[in-house]
This record gives structure tokens, sequence and C-alpha cells, in this order.
């Protein structure tokens, strides 16, 4: 089991508590096909994504990006059992969705950056640390059941 | 996956923006890696402190931005002109070269923070296609 100090709870809390899902959604998934083009494999029916103009624009990549980013809102509500929360969104991307796993790492890589950018100096080092302990435990959850 | 020319020319523009506060991002960039990632620590054993923040941390992230800077002019081709540092890694540091995909992260979370306009997604991905091609001239003569 993961533990938590309360200092890091409190971070993720804030930074949940103050984040616009659709702009950071939005962001991080176009960010994340750009920089590592091979991530639209998974995205074969959801229209243009002809460049990196397209791709920001694009209205279906949008709307994905909000509902992934509320998907982190269960291991939120639920950090002390992550593993177990996720067990079920873990077997759906191994088992439908055929998503490689090191794919998650590369979405969270890629929604630092974007935090990163919102928060500026908000964004210190000990937020760093908690965030990407935050995104670790939930990467490492949503690979599990891969079998 | 080498750089196109516009991904070079990209490159070398952010850089220029970037340099009244190469410093900065250098230092913090190394304080982060260590935080982040703890077992880079075990690079730094021999120096009084390795913790983010401080002294020989900051001033080592700068002499590391340093040494990139000097990749961006080199850009052309990293392998010659990164030769004796990657001698200096292979044969004196040994730094496994995972660790510089873990800097690299760092340094382009710290671009963000202090660029978060000039930072777009294209500039992303040509930043760090060039940091990895850095990292492949400094393994070059790891074996």
């Amino acid at each position: 089991m993961v533990e938590w100090t309360d200092s890091e709870r409190a971070i993720i809390n804030s930074i949940f508590s103050n984040l616009d899902y659709e702009e950071i959604g939005r962001k991080s998934l176009c960010r994340c096909l750009i920089v590592y083009p091979w991530t639209q494999r998974y995205f074969g029916a959801f229209g243009n994504l002809y460049n990196a103009e397209t791709i920001m624009a694009n209205p279906l990549i949008a709307a994905h990006g909000t509902k992934i980013l509320h998907g982190l809102d269960r291991a939120l509500k639920n950090m002390d059992d992550i593993k177990n929360t996720y067990a079920e969104l873990s077997l759906l991307h191994s088992d439908k969705l055929h998503v490689d796993p090191d794919n998650f790492r590369l979405l969270a890589d890629c929604l630092t950056v974007v935090i990163a950018a919102k928060m500026g100096t908000a964004f210190t080092v000990e937020t760093q640390v908690a965030w990407q302990k935050f995104l670790s435990v939930v990467v490492s959850a949503l690979g599990r059941q891969y079998h | 996956m080498s750089l196109s020319a516009k991904q070079k020319a990209t490159v070398k523009d952010f850089f220029g923006k970037m340099s009244t506060r190469s410093d900065d991002i250098g230092a913090e960039a190394l304080s982060r890696l260590v935080a982040v990632y703890p077992q880079t620590k075990s690079y730094f054993a021999h120096w009084k402190s390795a913790s983010p923040g401080s002294a020989p941390v900051r001033k080592h992230g700068i002499t590391i931005m340093g040494g990139v800077y000097d990749a961006v002019g080199k850009i052309d081709d990293l392998k010659a002109g990164l030769l004796s540092l990657s001698e200096l890694h292979a044969f004196m540091l040994r730094v496994d070269p995972v660790n510089f995909k873990l800097l690299a992260h760092c340094m382009l979370v710290c671009m963000s923070m202090v660029f978060p306009e000039e930072f777009t997604p294209q500039v992303h991905v040509a930043v760090d296609k060039f940091l990895a091609q850095l990292a492949l001239a400094l393994c070059e003569k790891y074996r």
C-alpha cells in the first residue's frame, strides 16, 4: 500500500480543486499526440489528426482529454487504494482498448508539463514530487492487470 | 528520430529566448531530478549535500545547462561535437543512460514553467528530440 503524508494529500487535493478539466485535459492529450505521435494509433476514429494545428482544433480529442482527466478523480477519492480502484479500468485498457501501458507514462509526463505551465512558480519542487508520485501510482495501477 | 531542419531552427530559436533564464532553469532542473528521482543522488554521494536547492546541486545544474547550450551550437553533428564529453561520461562518470531521460523530463518541466506561452507542443517535441539526440551522443562511447 502506498503511504501518503498529510502534505502530499494536501498538495494533490489542491491541484485538483483548482483544475480546469477541459483546458488541462485537452492540452495534455493534444501534447501527447504531438510529442509522441505513435500514440495516435489509438485514435483512428477521432477524425483529423494530420498535424499539430488540426490536433489542437479537434473537438473529439478535446472531449476525450477531459474524460481522461476526470478518470483521475477516482484515484483522488481513493488515494489509499488506487491499485484496486483501477483494477477494472486496467483490464479495460488491456483487453478492450489494447493500449501499450508505456503510453500511460507518456501521457502522465505531458500532463505534468501542462500543469507546470499553468502553475508556474507555484509548481514547486515539493509539488512536483507529490504530483509525480501520484501519477506514478496511477500509471502503475493502470498497467497492473495486463496479462 | 533525427531532427528536421525546421526542428533544429525551433530548438535554436527557443534556446535563444531561454538564454537569460538558462542558469535558473539548469539549477532548478537538477534540483527537481534529485527530488523526484532520489536514486539519482547516488551519483553525488561525494558532495557535501545532494539535496534539492543546495549549492552544489544548483552549481552543477548550471554546468550541465552550459553543456546543453554548447550542444545546441553543435546540433548538426552532435556525435562528433560531443566526443570528449561522451568519453567523460563513458569512462569516468559512468552515468546510467536512463538518467538522461529523467533529467530531460525535469528540464522540459522547468522550461514549461518559465515559458508557458513559448513552450508550445511543437517546441516541446523539437526540444525533447534534441535532448534525446544529445543523450545518444553522450552514450556513444559507452560500449
